[in-house]
């Protein structure tokens, strides 16, 4: 009966209006036996921490085209931690200049994906990062 | 650690660890399910069915907001999609079409895979909303996976059952086929804004009629029960609705009905009689668990797997293994 998923939220934060690369990710995660929750285009923050929060998620996957990443991605960890899911790992996804990496991780970010990774690189990344028990 | 009180006062992150719990039958989780259940009973339940993109879930999104703006009644959402039977993964959409309902507290959207279930709902989905229910939400709306024939399970958890539909699905022959009429308390032909809507309309009409007198099958199982309530079932008439769910337009009539079906239900006595029905399949399901449980707990396992080989080779049928390995080894 007792069965646990590794839960995902897979959200599109910012104004860009390119999902294609944000399903490949869900679809490959899915086919890893994750339960991927995806939420469409031009998500705020405060949509995907509310999203977050109610599915109750593992893992939080951004997919950022729009360059914004500075701005969004601290925000969505804020206000996921102030919701209190302090074990929630956020990943993030898309065209991130090599110097933004090093905020982006320190801002609380598990790890940055370039658009040459391939997704079942991302899966056993996931599956490793996050202990199931 | 699962904090009651903390779920009683609304808190969003006690709810929604305590649904995973339930989601995953953990100790901690159905623990839960015993403490929670003498606060249940309150909720709506309306069940939302239907071939995939219909529109139930553009549907479940509206009828919030009318239920949120027009009612003040808080509204909790579950919505079911299927989990791949290789890889038990799932890609759960539904929220996409829910956007508009984000910032809302009284709100609160719960995506479940199906996780191997058939009957369009998960295995856990009534534990769930029950535990929805008990947080104290007034209307539960529950989308089913939406694989058409055989969803009818949703009938029996939900106290009003929608029916999705929209022009272009082969109405005529499918709706016949699909058997899902008959559970459909309330029928909406979504996409209205498309042509065909005129013949969706007159075929789904057409086998209403046809199933009329079918439609008492839904509760069925208790004679006696059954007949007493015949005849005030047969007061409830389906409506059939005409919606355009990305135009918000038919909806405030969708909601009013659903009002009326429940209104309808408690004065007809239906109700509780829909509330006895899911509590007695539910207790003769647990039984059937436990009972099992229990007895195979009293087998030691080289023994049944010994007969189990008898089996295999065809020695033994399945039933003779049961009454034979029950003849030597009793509650
Ligand atoms: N033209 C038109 N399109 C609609 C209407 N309602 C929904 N749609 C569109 O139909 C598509 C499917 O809508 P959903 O609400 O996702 O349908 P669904 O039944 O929940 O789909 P599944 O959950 O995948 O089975 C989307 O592209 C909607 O925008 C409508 O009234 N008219
Ligand atoms: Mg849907």
């Amino acid at each position: 009966m007792a069965e646990k998923k590794v839960r995902v939220l897979i959200a599109k934060p910012g104004l860009d209006g390119h999902d294609r690369g944000a399903k490949v990710v869900a679809r490959a995660l899915r086919d890893a036996g994750m339960e991927v929750i995806y939420t469409g285009l031009r998500q705020s923050p405060e949509m995907i921490a509310e999203a977050a929060l109610q599915e109750d998620v593992d893992v939080i996957g951004l997919s950022i085209l729009s360059g914004a990443h500075l701005v969004l991605v601290p925000k969505v960890i804020e206000l996921v931690r102030a919701n209190g899911q302090n074990d929630v790992q956020v990943f993030v996804g898309g065209i991130i200049p090599d110097e933004d990496v090093e905020a982006l991780l320190k801002a609380g970010v598990s790890a940055v994906y370039g658009p040459g990774t391939s997704t079942s690189t991302i899966a056993q990344d996931i599956l490793a990062k996050v202990s199931v028990d | 650690m699962i904090d009651y009180d903390l779920v009683a006062q609304g808190n969003q992150l006690a709810l929604s660890r305590l649904l995973t719990e339930v989601e995953n039958g953990t100790q901690s989780g159905r623990k839960a399910l015993d403490d929670f259940f003498i606060k249940s009973g309150r909720a709506h339940l309306v069940g939302i069915t239907g071939a995939p993109g219909t529109g139930k879930s553009s549907l479940v999104s509206c009828l919030t907001r009318v239920f949120r703006q027009q009612y003040s009644m808080s509204v909790a959402i579950v919505a079911i999609d299927p989990s791949s039977p290789f890889t038990g993964g799932a890609i759960l959409g539904d929220r996409v079409r829910m956007r508009d309902l984000a910032g809302d507290p009284g709100i609160f959207i719960r995506s479940m895979a199906s996780r191997g279930a058939l009957g369009g709902l998960a295995n856990a989905t009534a534990g769930v909303v029950q535990i929805l229910d008990a947080a104290g939400f007034d209307v539960i709306m529950i989308e089913t996976v939406g694989a058409g024939q055989n969803e009818v399970d949703i009938a029996r958890l939900a106290h009003t059952t929608i029916v999705v539909d929209s022009p272009g699905m082969g109405d005529d022959i499918q709706a016949i086929k699909a058997g899902i009429l008959e559970i459909a308390d309330i029928l909406v032909i979504n996409k209205a804004d498309r042509p065909g809507v005129e013949n969706t309309e007159r075929a789904l009409r057409a086998n209403l009629d046809l199933g009329h007198t079918v439609m008492m099958n839904h509760n069925a199982g208790h004679a006696t029960v059954i007949s007493e309530i015949e005849s005030q079932r047969k007061d409830w008439i389906p409506p059939v609705l005409r919606t355009i769910a990305t135009q918000n337009s038919g909806i405030t009539e969708v909601v009013s009905s659903i009002l009326d079906h429940r209104r309808f239900l408690e004065e007809s006595g239906l109700w509780a009689v829909r509330d006895q029905e899911r509590l007695r399949t539910e207790v003769e399901h647990q039984l059937r668990e436990e009972l099992v449980e229990r007895w195979r707990k009293t087998v030691p396992a080289e023994k049944y797997e010994e007969v189990l080989k008898k089996v295999y080779a065809r020695k033994l049928s399945p039933g003779t293994a049961i009454l034979t390995l029950m003849g030597d080894y009793s509650l």
